[in-house]
């Protein structure tokens, strides 16, 4: 696995920049995710940000794009306009997990 | 005392559900068995993927479902309006009440064109198709034969969805039906979906991605449907892309049974919450636990394939941890995720993927090391001829419940595994 240093820190990622660890994660660590894909996160942001977080804590995997709207209440086309294009990658890499798996 | 032997309540009689009736008849020959169904038809569902191009006909995938299960097995005909789980009894909606000391739930996936707005429409089963249903597959199958070419768009729109490979398999019938039909030159073929590559899982994103590229079927990835205009003759996105259809054959957003969420048991798509080694009721965010519930086949969140293999193997461990629980020990059983579909590729051929929780699909040979005769991951007319044999497998030996002679353990052997795999996008690219 590669090692790569965000905001002063030594992080292993995978190969596609995802945290490896999602303990590794800290508030901070998340605004400077955000800023390498190019988002300045806003209060807005933050609410499926820590959706993702506790929803991974309690389940052990990162929540799909359709759960992460029925649980917070954000329509999808809310959630492509925060997080343009790829939301559901998006929001799992700034949250410091693994991106959801799209299934099998 | 009277000891009156337990009840088993299975709820749906698909593939599943049929299996675990007459299994239990042999290994718990003195329980109670009953099985809940809202009809009598049996279809073969593969068969489905079959029908528009005639290589099967409606008639030999449609059965009535008595005829598969064990008579000692009480049938009753309804809709299930909700489960008691604290009373360990079902509802139905004609009032009756069903109680039971074990409940399986074996009520499936149902494709829901009604979560798409747009997608019904005066279009349905006209321009915009599915092959999800026998209904959908036969109009599918007319609405083929009056194509003329243009835009022939496969698109999925959300997943998880049953038999994840069918929509890839239905492109590759499709680009070999068009050949020859003389269609082919005059059609331009599209594969949409909300994936970043042919499949997900990387070794298989990668061989089925060049099988596209091969055909010169153009791939639109991450493409999250937001509506379907019929007017216009588009699948819009929510980032706002656009992709215009002559004739479109769509699998709709797949849902587990309404009454798994008025029961309080399902996950957000309906889906009973199991643990995916037990396939035991998994209850979530501090809902009651309930040991002796379980959801089996298509019904179930398992994170692995909804698809026939799958229902067959956790069935079998199911079984075995069942008579542990009947004789009062700790199930032992763990299932693995073990998935092997036929990926059907046009031309007389067909691939091959075995695969479980932690093993993506590898090329290789199936079932016997070194020697196959079935080949992993890549064509042949052998994996074809198997999958067309299958139906009769089906019938025959898969619903009575008779011993296939395949272990629902995955194997490595004979298999090939890769290094560390490339990254998502290698489907996208050149070799």
């Amino acid at each position: 696995m590669p090692t790569t240093t965000i905001a002063g820190r030594p992080l292993e990622v995978n190969e596609e920049g995802f945290l490896t660890h999602p303990d590794d994660w800290t508030e901070d660590l998340g605004v400077e995710l955000a800023r390498l894909i190019g988002i300045e996160l806003t209060e807005a942001h933050w609410v499926p940000i820590r959706f993702l977080r506790t929803d991974h804590a309690a389940m052990g995997e990162t929540p799909t794009l359709r759960r992460v709207s029925t649980q917070t209440g954000i329509d999808v086309k809310t959630l492509f306009g925060l997080f343009p294009k790829k939301p559901a990658k998006k929001m799992a890499y700034v949250a410091g997990l693994p991106k959801p798996k799209g299934c099998v | 005392m009277t000891f009156s032997p337990p009840t088993l309540l299975v709820l749906g009689g698909g593939t599943a559900g049929t299996m675990v009736a007459n299994k239990v008849r042999r290994v718990l020959p003195d329980w109670n068995v009953t099985l809940v169904d809202r009809d009598d038809v049996h279809d073969y569902q593969p068969g489905y993927l079959f029908m528009p191009f005639g290589m099967n006909t409606p008639e030999q995938v449609r059965r009535s479902k008595r005829r598969f299960i064990d008579p000692a097995t009480r049938i009753v005909t309804g809709e299930v309006d909700r489960v008691d789980a604290d009373g360990r009894r079902v509802l139905l909606e004609s009032g009756e009440a069903l109680d039971y000391d074990y409940l399986v739930i074996a009520s499936g996936t149902t494709p829901r064109p009604d979560q798409t707005p747009g997608m019904l429409g005066e279009g349905w089963h006209r321009s915009v198709n599915e092959f999800y249903t026998f209904e959908g597959s036969l109009a599918l199958r007319d609405n083929l034969a009056a194509f003329e070419g243009g835009r022939l768009v496969v698109h999925i729109t959300e997943l998880p969805i049953k038999c994840p490979v069918a929509p890839l398999e239905f492109t590759f019938l499709a680009d070999d039906w068009l050949r020859q039909h003389g269609l082919r030159e005059r059609t331009e073929l599209v594969f949409v979906t909300p994936l970043d590559g042919a499949f997900t899982k990387p070794v298989a994103s990668r061989e089925l991605g060049h099988a596209l590229e091969e055909r010169n079927v153009a791939l639109e990835t991450d493409f999250m449907v937001e509506s379907v205009d019929q007017d216009a003759k588009v699948l819009r996105s929510y980032d706002e892309r656009e992709v215009p259809y002559d004739l479109l054959v769509t699998v709709p957003l797949n849902m587990g049974a309404d009454f798994v969420e008025r029961s309080g048991l399902g996950d957000e798509l309906n889906y009973v919450t199991v643990d995916k080694h037990t396939m035991q009721y998994a209850p979530q965010g501090g809902r009651p636990v309930h040991p002796e519930i379980f959801a089996l086949g298509d019904a179930a969140n398992l994170p692995t394939s909804k698809a026939g293999s799958v229902a067959h193997f956790s069935v079998e461990v199911f079984i075995d941890n069942l008579v542990q629980l009947a004789h009062g020990r700790t199930m032992t059983h763990s299932f693995d995720g073990h998935a092997n579909c036929f990926v059907e590729s046009g031309h007389g051929k067909a691939l091959l993927l075995d695969f479980n929780y932690e093993t993506e699909p590898l090329t290789g040979t199936f079932p016997v090391p070194g020697v196959g005769p079935l080949r992993l991951l890549k064509e042949s007319r052998f994996n074809h001829l198997s999958k067309l044999a299958f139906r009769h497998i089906y019938w025959n030996a898969l619903l009575p419940g008779r011993p296939l002679g395949l272990k629902p353990q995955m194997s490595m052997a004979g298999k090939h595994p890769e290094g560390p795999p490339a990254a998502v996008s290698a489907s996208m690219r050149e070799e």
